[in-house]
């Protein structure tokens, strides 16, 4: 019989804390996949973000660090900077990357840090209990906006990649989503392209950004919550490729 | 050469790899020093974005087993102490500079010596320490990196530094010698890429029944240790003094000529200088505090050693303070007038 599908090394065999519906479990398969493809698993180290993902070292078997709510980038640069040679990535959600830690990815991404930021955007706080995000839609009830997002007062969904496609020390930014499998396949790509922008030794810090369900705090089934993506979600956060100088 | 500039130097010789900070006054001379200096080596100088991405780019070079550091002054040194705390719960090895300048707030740009207490008490959230070193001159601001650098590996810890304004600012000249180094355990549990082993995880993260409660205890017994082993003090004229003053760092410099004084006047007058401000010299003071009537601790705060002081006395003597708090600096002639008020005041 011909194996048409196995899980790839990198990948730890064992199951994990996600909710059922989560895309964090996607999101970790395809970052595996593509450490394997490149086969850089023994030069690679990755960050751990605080959320959901804490754990990540628990599935992804590479040398990994969990570090200070937000501070991945801060902590990928002094990784970097010591081991050029190494193959860094941070992958955070955005309560880390765009609310703390906006201030050390704006900074990571000006300096020009060579690293890959794999960004996962839930539209919410996950492990906290489900409260507003700066990526929280208008309208979306969270646990801290209980008559939905208002924009006088809570502000409007925070677009950071698009605001990093401001920096020239941002080279690649493209916002990709995961609810279905052909963006799913997008998505892997773009990741992919992220790291080897890395390898490559390109001057500059690459980012994907990953719509992902929270099918628990959106309060939703899982494919429901797959939907919402695709027509509400996307409609903020417009997909597809905002910023790649390699390939201009 | 000024203090700030001998201690970079010195880190460079012992072996730093890289450098990470925030300007901030009294302690600029660092960063540019090491700006200028640290790419002619062909290692890391970044500035940073802020003190808290400073503490965290230590974290990451930590990580991967590299010797780094940071310096700064005191608001930055309060930014920082997220990053202190999970260095201690990841156990990494890191050495910070706190050139002390007066508080709370933003309080001015004058030497002080008024975050003790953040230092010695670990500073951050949860139950951990730093070892604290505290330099009194030029040389000795050079002296500590290389023990500074050695007791963090070895312990894998922080190694504060805490000098304060003058320190950093004055000129004295020194000697920069490479001194024998501990002999210390290899960093297998450093980041370096999972080749031919298994993955390394670098973690403050504790779930599970009592696992944050066993990672504690092992903490703790580090740190017995560390009190055990690793005390440095210095002391003076102890033996037969009926009063002894404590002091470190700048004000343990003032000490000594009011001390002389005192001598010269008749008094019986000693002093103890702790160099570690944790470990304390628990000790040393408690053995003095057997034959002593009074301990007079002169601080440029409003008295945080002293409690301390009073710890190792232990009720045993009497343990009085001089402070001079929000950058005020103690002169010769108070400290004299203070160890006169105290010890003679029939003849007054």
């Amino acid at each position: 019989m011909k194996t048409v599908f196995k899980r790839t090394p990198t990948l730890k065999d064992c199951p994990t804390h996600y909710c059922p519906g989560c895309g964090h479990g996607i999101a970790h398969r395809l970052v595996a996949e593509i450490i394997d493809e490149l086969g850089i698993r023994s030069r690679t180290i990755g960050i751990a973000p605080v959320g959901c993902a804490v754990l990540a070292y628990d599935y992804l078997d590479v040398d990994m660090i969990e570090v200070p709510h937000g501070r991945p980038p801060a902590v990928a640069t002094g990784m970097k900077r010591t081991n050029p040679d190494k193959i860094i990535f941070s992958y955070q959600g955005d309560g880390d990357l765009a609310a703390i830690g906006t201030a050390e990815i704006i900074h990571a991404a000006h300096r020009g840090e060579q690293i890959t930021v794999i960004f996962i955007n839930n539209a919410v706080f996950g492990m906290t209990g489900g409260q507003m995000a700066p990526t929280t839609v208008l309208g979306q009830v969270t646990a801290t906006t209980p008559k939905g997002r208002n924009r006088t007062g809570e502000g409007y969904p925070l677009q950071i990649s698009e605001l990093l496609a401001a920096l020239p020390g941002a080279i690649y930014l493209e916002r990709c989503s995961l609810h279905n499998p052909a963006q799913i396949s997008k998505t892997k790509k773009a990741i992919k392209h992220a790291f080897e922008l890395q390898i490559e030794g390109a001057e500059g810090l690459a980012l994907v950004e990953v719509l992902s369900p929270c099918p628990t705090y959106w309060r939703m089934t899982p494919v429901k919550a797959m939907e919402w993506i695709e027509k509400e979600m996307t409609k903020v956060f417009p997909l597809g490729r905002l910023k790649d100088v390699a390939g201009e | 050469m000024c203090g700030n500039e001998a201690l970079a130097e010195a880190a460079i010789i012992a072996g730093l790899d890289a450098y990470f900070g925030y300007p901030i006054t009294p302690q600029n001379e660092i960063p540019a020093y090491m700006s200028r200096r640290m790419p002619e080596e062909g290692r890391v100088f970044v500035q940073s974005e802020s003190e808290l991405a400073a503490i965290n780019m230590v974290f990451g070079a930590s990580a991967t087993g590299k010797r780094a550091m940071t310096s700064s002054s005191s608001p930055g040194i309060s930014l920082m102490q997220e990053g202190l705390s999970y260095l201690a719960g990841a156990e990494l090895p890191a050495v910070v500079v706190n050139v002390m300048r007066g508080g709370p707030g933003l309080g001015n740009i004058a030497p002080s010596q008024a975050d003790y207490f953040q230092a010695t008490r670990g500073g951050g959230h949860g139950d951990y320490r730093t070892i604290t070193l505290a330099p009194a001159s030029v040389q000795e601001m050079a002296d500590c990196m290389p023990l500074a650098f050695d007791l963090a590996d070895q312990y894998r810890m922080t190694v504060i530094v805490l000098a304060d304004g003058i320190l950093g600012q004055m000129m004295e000249p020194i000697v920069l010698d490479k001194k024998k180094r501990r002999k210390l355990p290899a960093k297998d549990w450093a980041l370096t890429g999972a080749t031919g082993r298994e993955q390394n995880i670098v973690r403050s993260l504790w779930l599970g029944e009592t696992a944050l409660e066993n990672h504690n205890y092992k903490l703790q017994a580090k740190y017995e240790n560390i009190q055990k082993n690793e005390v440095l003090c210095e002391q003076y004229e102890v033996d037969d003094a009926e009063i002894v003053v404590v002091a470190y760092g700048i004000a343990a410099r003032i000490v000594r000529p009011a001390v002389n004084k005192a001598r010269q006047a008749g008094i019986k007058a000693g002093w103890i200088r702790p160099i570690t401000l944790w470990p304390f010299p628990t000790e040393q003071i408690s053995r003095a505090a057997d034959q002593m009537r009074i301990f007079l601790t002169v601080e440029m705060s409003n008295g945080q050693m002293v409690e301390d002081v009073k710890l190792a006395v232990a009720g045993k003597a009497a343990v009085l303070l001089y402070g001079r708090p929000g950058g005020g600096v103690p002169t010769v002639d108070e400290i004299l007038e203070r160890i006169k008020q105290l010890t003679l005041p029939a003849k007054r």
